[in-house]
């Protein structure tokens, strides 16, 4: 049985513990409202991307554009989103794990360009090919910092280095789910359903100055949309999973925390039993 | 003035915020091919933004200003909607930052012998002028 002091000792460690984890609780408590308000403000403009490019390649289906073919490279980008810090439970991990179990992205073919150093480390680590990073954007997510990232990877698609472009994050659903998700950005691959349905319900629309010159600049921008939305989306998943990390967390210092009270209780308790018995037994000796 | 046959929806959307809804007579706007005027039941009509200045006019309101700097236009009979990538009301922007923008693309463009962007300087150049422009 443990002695007295050092069940007390574990018991102070584990409280002090359980502070921390509580502060990092509150502390991402307040950032995820934050980054919740910030995704929900993007979601329009997204939303309304992905429905207008939808209802423009919906008629626009036999153009032939650069970004709607895929290219002749094999080399496949993969824009993966993750955080600089660790402490959030599965939320990196899950990430990768997409990646690394996608059987489209063989490791051979496949470039790396990472947002957020965890990600970069573990895909370092299993022999991926990390091509730019860019983590310092993670920590304030602007459309600027999208829209660079954005130009530079399409100037490479356009090059003809790279023939198709991924993106892995995180998808906020709300603050307790969020489900990590890998799409593939260009060549631009819609839903037939939806392309559809978009054509269904599709007014004649003209372009101005003509179609190619319109999807040259609007694919851009929905691609950089796309990333902005992305970005913004997963620093309100990582701190909704590093909140509920940290929440369990402090539960479980509380459990061990009860527990250990008990052990310290029930060892006094022995400690005092023993030391009469010892007392009444010495005394009888005597006498 | 209130007449439901003439107003149709205005939305403005910003990849940060929905910057503008509402009911509009009439907007003009700036396009790359040149000024546009738009009003209820307008051929479906997708364009492409240039920097300028968006005016709106409601029924019976004064006029709306704001300044918006790229993006497309969706132009259909009911509804008009603007995603910008950046929109500014009058009172947001810095006159100082886009004198100073001003004076710098100007300098740039006049003496273009380093290895410089030319297209880019003139957007930053038209982006301060149009700020500039609304701000006063």
């Amino acid at each position: 049985m443990a002695s007295m002091r050092d069940i007390k000792r574990r018991k102070g460690s584990i409280q002090s513990t359980q502070q921390i984890t509580k502060a990092m609780k509150l502390v991402s408590t307040v950032k995820l409202q934050k980054a919740k308000n910030r995704a929900e403000q993007t979601n329009p403009y997204s939303n309304y991307m992905y429905q207008t490019v939808t209802s423009m390649l919906a008629k626009s289906g036999t153009i032939d554009h650069p970004y709607l073919r895929k290219g002749e490279s094999t080399k496949k980008a993969v824009v993966v989103i993750t955080s600089n810090r660790g402490l959030a439970g599965g939320y990196n991990s899950n990430v990768v794990k997409l990646v690394t179990g996608s059987e489209d992205l063989p490791v051979d073919d496949v470039e790396i360009y990472a947002i957020g150093n965890k990600g970069k480390e573990a895909l370092e680590r299993r022999g991926y090919e990390i091509k730019e990073d860019g983590s310092g954007i993670i920590e304030s997510p602007s459309y600027e910092d999208a829209a660079a990232l954005c130009k530079q990877i399409l100037a490479d698609y356009t090059a003809g280095e790279i023939g198709e472009i991924y993106l892995a994050y995180t998808h906020f659903k709300n603050t307790v789910s969020h489900e990590p998700k890998l799409i593939k950005l260009l060549p631009v691959e819609f839903d037939e359903e939806e392309i559809g349905q978009a054509a269904e319900a599709n007014v004649l629309m003209n372009y101005e100055p003509n179609e190619e010159e319109a999807l040259d600049m609007i694919i851009p921008k929905y691609v950089t949309s796309l990333f902005y939305g992305a970005l913004v989306e997963a620093v309100a998943s990582e701190n909704g999973a590093r909140m509920q990390a940290m929440d369990s967390a402090t539960s479980n210092a509380e459990e061990m925390i009860s527990d250990l009270t008990l052990k310290y209780n029930r060892a006094r308790q022995g400690s005092i039993t023993q030391e009469l018995t010892e007392i009444i037994a010495g005394a009888s000796a005597i006498s | 003035m209130a007449d439901e046959n003439r107003v149709f929806d205005v939305e403005i959307i910003t990849p940060d915020r929905v910057f503008y809804t509402g009911k509009a007579t009439m907007i003009e706007f700036n396009t790359a091919a040149g000024e546009l005027g738009v009003y209820k039941k307008h051929i479906p009509l997708t364009t492409v933004l240039a920097p300028g200045v968006v005016k709106i006019h409601e029924d019976g309101e004064e006029d709306v200003i704001a300044a918006v700097h790229s993006g497309f236009a969706e132009i259909l009979p009911e509804k008009v909607t603007l995603l910008a990538e950046i929109a500014e009301w009058p009172n947001e922007i810095d006159k100082g930052r886009a004198e100073a923008a001003r004076a710098r693309a100007e300098e740039r463009l006049a003496n273009k012998t380093e290895a410089i962007d030319v297209k880019r300087a003139e957007f930053a150049l038209r982006k301060a002028l149009v700020r500039i422009d609304i701000a006063k």
